[in-house]
């Protein structure tokens, strides 16, 4: 048996999305699994701030990993979201030509659409972009077309694969960054915060960190990262009318560019802008960059000029010296690496996370999958489908922009994997991310929540 | 859905609300039905947890939520209902209202309406405000809901943003509940109330920076402190644990927006007559929801002036709803209400300008006629009034105009 005397099988450091589709991965297949995070909560890095688009991969580079990890990924999703009540908002993509320029790329971006096995996607009019999206700029001149891109809950769906690890028995260590670690005999050792921990193996799934535990872990580092910054704002509820379809530019060598989208909660969103910077923790927003979007999206989509911003916020994305995935083993050493994984991390996480297993069991590990694995069944926070506040008895609205139930707050904090941070009861709940930011709820949510999170919404006396 | 009809639903439970409900009562209207969507009724007074309330009402100087229970017990004495934890999710054509309650969805019908939906202080984020975004960051009202509603301090020492008079009450708040401010910051060159008021700060011993740049909000998890550009223009780091952001008052109009009603461009909220009627005519519109901000007693009084407007409507006295001609507001003023005068109706515009004023206000028609005219005289963010007496012709076209004097 593998990892016999050690806490667990597999550590996995880092708990975003693809650290926690990755423990899902390895629970499921039986293996003993400690997910070690440095924040109070999962996706509290790079997969706090996405788009939160369901991607084909019709742009992805062709017969590289990323492709493939993204079409199991969105495959996975598909399967697997049925039992787990995680949704989905069917609407399609257009990558839309506004200068002549961008229409002559569009027949090379239908190609490699084809190429990766969209073969639904197809080249539209102007006139029939205009008809499908009666709001977007009569200047657009044509559009690609890419009906399977759709929209998910960025967090829920996470939160739901780490929810059945921890089912499966996988520990989950918040607060606690790796600090130390050495292999002796064949085994990890592991200082994470205040626990000290033996491990068979680690995963590395530490998005912006990623290079420096590689480094802490290896002694030095096969990538570099270069974070990315994504900053995005939310319009006012009223606006998601405006628009149905993902609306895409056509992209560069450097980035996807900046999407327009609604969102699943039924928001519609414009970014990310894409900033190099070499601070891996400040993702700070910023005026300049913030009106740029907001007037990108008013030309876009002119209804929006009269829209009031909702919200705004920063993410950095995990790039690195490379395009492609760090995606590698040292089977000898023990070590397995999910690195460099940027913008489409969210659809491939659970691709990816099958291809890391493959190589851990390619590497002569085993585990015995466990038969009948609990599935959890997760509350449902998208606007187009029935919301808590709907069925009777939840207890009263507590923040009334977003509609949510004290019964949901309450079942957030109750749940196998309770928010550890105000962060984390919004991704959990959407309390507090609407229109007024709390200006009505922030209090009652504190007196609600703070004894159970790790990080309270208020200061401590004193403090 | 009970089959009743009721005469008004008034949505929202503040003191416009509350007041329009009493006296609808008082006029002898039968069904009131006031829907509101927290555990209490009483609006945004409820925890301002400070004097002075209640002069223009009750005649007597009562603290915020004192005088949010006066104004519930008056609407109930008057016989009217007040269903609270009771959102409204949409208004439909034809006076039918789609409820939120703890027992579901409901849907609600009234012979007409008064929106009374209030208004909220502008958020760090729509102000687009540059830094990191850590927990500890507010307005005035979650601060003083933390304070009076549920018993405790989010933070030691905040940073006080604007300095409008409901920043006073926030820095008042503060000192009764010994949070000391670190400083008060005003983006715009000066204070925004009265000189009197604008030296409650030094007062206090909290440092006041005027015309300055807010250059970054700090912390990661929670607020450390907030960078500045001083007037100066020199930087300044402010060490804290938590940002007030407060004033920049906004309608909460997401209800009427999402409603299809029409906007103000000015006030983003409805657009009214100048009997109150939004553009849905069985709809009317009260208190701040129509502008940022007035009083709680103006927002009272205000009203109960809709409620006289609702009941002569009712009893079919009321002028059929036509095309008005709309008030467009000249350079220099941000907004009127009403946005539209009605034949026959004397009216009491509400007004706010750009900055400090200090002239002549004038409704004129074509030609250059003067329809109404006053001399202003007022601080930055004070409401400014014009009475326009009874016009039983009105032209096409109406403008309001601001001759600023020095």
């Amino acid at each position: 048996m593998v990892g016999a005397g050690t806490d667990a099988d597999v550590a996995i450091i880092g708990a975003g999305v693809v650290g926690c589709a990755m423990a899902r991965r390895f629970a499921l297949e039986g293996a003993r699994v400690a997910v070690i995070e440095a924040a109070p909560d999962i996706l509290s890095g790079a997969s706090k701030a996405n788009s939160a688009i369901l991607h084909t991969g019709f742009d992805a580079p062709p017969g590289s990993l990323e492709l493939a990890c993204m079409q199991d990924g969105y495959r996975e999703y598909m399967e697997i979201r049925g039992a787990m009540n995680l949704p989905v908002l069917e609407t399609g993509a257009m990558v839309a030509a506004w200068t002549a320029e961008e229409e002559a790329r569009l027949p090379a971006l239908l190609a490699q659409a084809h190429g990766n096995g969209v073969g639904d996607a197809r080249i539209v009019t102007g006139a029939e972009a205009l008809e499908r999206e009666p709001q977007i700029a009569p200047s657009v001149r044509a559009a690609l077309l890419v009906p399977r891109e759709h929209l998910v809950d960025p967090w829920s769906a996470p939160l739901a694969y780490a929810t059945q690890a921890k089912m499966l028995g996988a520990r989950f260590l918040f607060n606690a960054p790796l600090s130390a670690a050495r292999r002796e005999g064949g085994i990890w050792h592991l200082q994470a915060g205040d626990t000290a921990l033996t491990a068979a193996s680690v995963v590395n799934c530490a998005g912006n960190q990623g290079d420096r535990i590689e480094a802490l872990l290896l002694g030095r580092s096969r990538f570099e990262i270069r974070p990315r910054k994504g900053q995005f704002v939310v319009f006012d509820k009223a606006s998601a009318a405006l628009l149905r379809t993902i609306l895409l530019p056509v992209p560069t060598e450097r980035t996807k560019g900046v999407v327009l989208t609604r969102t699943i909660f039924g928001n519609l969103l414009v970014g990310p802008t894409a900033e190099e910077q070499e601070d891996r923790e400040r993702p700070e927003v910023t005026r300049p960059e913030l009106e740029t979007l907001i007037a990108h999206a008013g030309r876009l989509v002119p209804g929006l000029a009269e829209m009031p911003v909702t919200a705004v916020y920063a993410g950095l994305r995990p790039a690195s010296d490379r395009k492609e995935y760090r995606v590698h083993a040292e089977p000898e050493q023990g070590y397995f690496c999910a690195g460099g994984i940027r913008s489409t991390g969210l659809t491939a996480a659970l691709g990816i996370a099958r291809h890391v297993f493959g190589l851990w069991q390619g590497a002569g590990h085993a585990a015995a999958p466990p038969a009948d694995p609990p599935v959890p069944v997760m509350p449902n926070l998208a606007e187009h489908l029935p919301r808590d506040w709907q069925a009777p008895g939840h207890d009263g609205i507590v923040c009334h922009c977003e509609m949510v139930t004290a019964r949901e707050i309450r079942a957030a904090l109750d749940s196998p994997l309770p928010p550890g941070d105000f962060g984390g009861l919004r991704r959990r709940t959407r309390c507090a991310m609407g229109r007024c930011q709390g200006f009505n709820c922030l209090a009652r949510l504190s007196s609600m929540a703070d004894d159970r999170l790790s990080r309270p919404i208020a200061a401590e006396a004193g403090a | 859905m009970s089959g009743q009809i009721w005469d008004v639903a008034i949505i929202g439970g503040g003191p416009a609300g509350l007041g329009a409900a009493a006296e609808l009562r008082r006029l002898g209207v039968a069904r009131v039905v006031v829907l509101e969507r927290f555990e209490t009724a009483g609006g945004i007074p409820r925890h301002c947890g400070h004097p002075p309330f209640g002069l223009r009402e009750f005649r007597r100087v009562l603290t915020g939520p004192a005088y949010a229970a006066r104004l519930v017990e008056a609407a109930e004495a008057a016989g009217a209902e007040i269903r609270t934890r009771t959102s409204v999710t949409a208004i439909r054509p034809g006076g039918i209202l789609e409820l939120a309650t703890t027992d579901g969805p409901q849907e609600l019908r009234a012979r007409r309406i008064l929106l009374a939906t209030g208004n909220r202080e502008t958020t760090r984020a729509q102000s687009l405000v540059p830094g990191m975004r850590p927990v500890g960051v507010m307005n005035t009202a979650a601060l003083q809901s933390f304070l009076y509603e549920e018993g405790r301090a989010p933070f030691a020492r905040p940073v006080v943003i604007g300095s409008e008079l409901v920043a006073l009450s926030a820095l008042l708040s503060c000192r009764r509940h010994g949070i000391r401010p670190a400083a008060m910051v005003e983006t715009r060159p000066r204070v925004q109330t009265r000189r009197a008021f604008g030296l409650l700060p030094r007062l206090f011993g909290v440092p006041l920076h005027c015309g300055a740049e807010i250059l970054g909000i700090e912390g990661r998890g929670r607020v450390s402190g907030v960078r500045l550009r001083l007037a100066d223009g020199t930087e300044h780091r402010i060490g804290c644990d938590g940002v007030i952001f407060s004033g920049r008052f906004t309608p909460e109009a997401a209800l009427a927006r999402a409603s299809g009603l029409a906007l103000d461009a000015g006030t983003q909220g409805p657009r009214i007559d100048a009997e109150g009627r939004s553009s849905d005519p069985l709809v009317f519109v009260a208190g701040n929801v129509l502008h940022p901000v007035e009083t709680a007693g103006y927002c009272w009084d205000e009203g109960r002036r809709m409620a006289r407007r609702i009941a002569a409507d009712l009893a079919g006295s009321l002028a059929a709803e036509a095309p008005r001609p709309a008030l467009a507001p000249g350079p220099g003023l941000r907004y009127v209400v009403p946005q539209a005068l009605v034949p026959g109706r004397a009216v009491t515009l509400n007004l706010r300008a750009e900055g400090r004023v200090r002239g002549r206000l004038v409704l004129a028609g074509p030609e250059g006629r003067e329809y109404a005219a006053a001399s202003v005289n007022a601080a930055p963010e004070t409401p400014l009034r014009l009475d326009v007496p009874a016009l039983a012709d009105l032209p096409a076209e109406l403008h309001l105009r601001l001759d600023r004097e020095g």
